[in-house]
């Protein structure tokens, strides 16, 4: 039947409704092309990078510590550095923020202190990342007297991720209904009890995503750590693990990938390629992991 | 003079959010062992009474309580808050099956209070989903999630929740909201059987469900008393209040 009514009208549709009809196509087109239009850029960049680096992408350039000032080897320092800051950082900021924010949902009532504190997360999350890095020059390198060092600069990324990973584990923590908590206070449960048996188990995937993108934040921001702990170059053993301490300078792979593509002369052109590649690469895997994790939670969801 | 068989006194109960004022001076007591039914249209009170019972609205922001109840002829704020929750057992409107399993669900108020024992813990999560006439349905399943029970059966999980910390007074708030009349039956018969044995306070919107289980029935309005008497007075022809007569016959307003 179906068949036999293709093509023709079933009822006489009145001039409006066919008006309605074409818009009704345009804008599904116009949606599909927007939608088009933010993935071309990003296949676009990738591709771009990928073949110009791919003379030099091999797990060499990986292991390989920089040589002839910056004009060959590979980029074991800075990827080291970049692990050195993101972990550290995050190590500082994690704990603290996902406390801070199973205080601010569970605990806080609403009052002038919770709503200060509120603003202020908001807002924090609003200051650009040059205003964070001389905040950490002067608070940490010059006050506290630590030095420019991976130490005061993962100080200074940790502050600049804290307000979005105490934003992203509220969102988790609210995601639990509040029925669950009121069914376990029914029951003479404590709050405490009642976050650590019910509210956490059931957030800690959507926490865990959460702190993890901001892995990919921290390893692409540059100004953060450009005066407080990120240099121009340091000599380091290739694939040496613990090549960094902590109250030392480090390379970092955003901080490289500036340096050779604008401050030295004269460099193969598909070193900054290949670098851009690497962290590219590695923020996409991070990503990757995240949505995994997210997949994962959708999936075994109990209520 | 407080009689004996006293088993919850209120006494002038205040109760406001904000501005709005949900319980002004409410007083009624409660004896030991029986069923009462709390009756009254919606933004009556009732369900804030209930909270108020087990100290539940200093958990509601911006709550603020007027007034006493004694439990026991003990003031409740005088009391550990969580040893309070204990003693009395509270059942939401909505089914609220926690997500872990239905052991665990069971379990839980238990475990919290101290009790590591598996055996003591098996024994008391079996006694409690009998009580509730639950457990012929899940005791092959006693360790899938709560929370895939249908909504009949979660309610009787939460009721079994209730009596899991042994408590001495049962609330119940609109218990049959959300599940089918034969699970409504099923339930009312496991009232009728947990009545005596502890006390019952039951909240609820059908006056019929208040005329079955009830001993005695309170009737309020817009925060206060309007009569508290036994059932069979509550329910004929001449309770003390016109308001009454008019409200449990359906001509009411």
């Amino acid at each position: 039947m179906s068949g036999a009514v293709a093509g023709t009208l079933r009822f006489r549709a009145s001039a409006f409704t066919q008006r309605k009809l074409r818009f009704e196509r345009v804008a599904g087109i116009v949606f599909a092309v927007m939608t088009a239009a933010m993935v071309v850029p990003l296949v676009a960049i990738v591709a771009y990078l990928v073949y110009h680096a791919w003379p030099i992408l091999s797990l060499d350039f990986l292991s390989e510590v920089p040589r002839q000032g910056m004009r060959a080897g590979g980029i074991w320092s800075p990827l080291l550095g970049t692990v050195y800051l993101v972990v550290l950082s995050l190590a500082i900021a994690a704990p603290i923020g996902v406390l801070a924010a199973v205080f601010l949902n569970e605990y806080a009532r609403d009052n002038w202190y919770t709503r200060v504190v509120n603003l202020a997360v908001v807002n924090l999350a609003g200051v650009p990342s040059i205003v964070h890095a001389l905040f950490g020059l002067g608070a940490f390198v010059m006050f506290a007297g630590i030095g420019k060092s991976i130490l005061a600069a993962s100080l200074t990324l940790a502050i600049m991720t804290l307000p979005v990973i105490i934003a992203s584990t509220k969102e988790a923590l609210a995601s639990v209904p509040m029925a669950f908590r009121e069914a376990c206070w029914n029951v003479g449960a404590t709050r405490w009890q009642t976050i650590r048996h019910v509210v956490l188990p059931n957030s800690v995937s959507g926490i865990l995503t959460g702190v993890i993108l901001q892995v990919s934040r921290t390893a692409g921001e540059t100004a953060p750590i450009m005066f407080t702990g990120a240099v121009f170059f340091k000599a380091l053993e290739p694939g040496a693990l613990l090549g960094y301490g902590l109250f030392d300078q480090c390379m970092a792979l955003s901080m490289h990938l500036f340096t050779i593509s604008t401050q030295v002369p004269d460099v193969p052109e598909a070193l900054p390629y290949g670098t851009a590649v690497v962290l590219l690469g590695t923020v996409l895997l991070v990503n990757a992991l995240a949505i995994t994790l997210r997949v994962y939670l959708r999936m075994r969801k109990r209520w | 003079m407080v009689t004996a068989d006293v088993h919850l006194a209120v006494d002038a109960l205040r109760v406001s959010y904000g501005p709005r004022e949900a319980i002004k001076g409410l007083t009624l007591d409660v004896r030991r062992g029986e069923i009462l039914a709390v009756i009254g249209p919606a933004q009556s009170g009732k369900t804030t009474l209930l909270r108020a019972l087990n100290r539940g609205i200093e958990d509601v922001p911006g709550a603020t309580v007027g007034g006493t109840i004694r439990i026991n002829d003990t003031d409740t704020r005088r009391l550990d808050v969580y040893g309070l929750r204990r003693r009395i057992g509270m059942v939401a409107p909505l089914p609220v099956g926690l997500p872990l399993s239905i052991f665990d669900n069971v379990a839980f108020a238990p475990r919290m209070a101290g009790v590591r024992d598996r055996q003591q813990l098996a024994q008391r999560v079996e006694e409690c989903l009998r009580q509730a006439a639950l457990w012929d349905e899940v005791k092959d399943r006693l360790h899938t999630l709560g929370t895939k029970l249908s909504g009949g059966q979660q309610q009787r999980l939460t009721i079994a929740r209730a009596l899991s910390h042994d408590p001495e007074v049962l609330c119940l708030d609109e218990f049959s909201i959300a599940i089918d009349p034969v699970t409504t039956m099923r339930i009312e018969d496991v009232l009728r059987q947990l009545g005596g044995r502890m006390t019952i306070v039951l909240v609820t919107n059908l006056v019929q469900q208040a005329r079955r289980l009830a001993n005695r029935t309170a009737f309020v309005l817009n925060g206060e008393l309007v009569e508290l008497d036994s059932t069979e007075v509550v329910f004929s022809s001449t309770p003390a209040s016109p308001l009454t007569y008019d409200y449990v016959n359906g001509n009411f307003g």
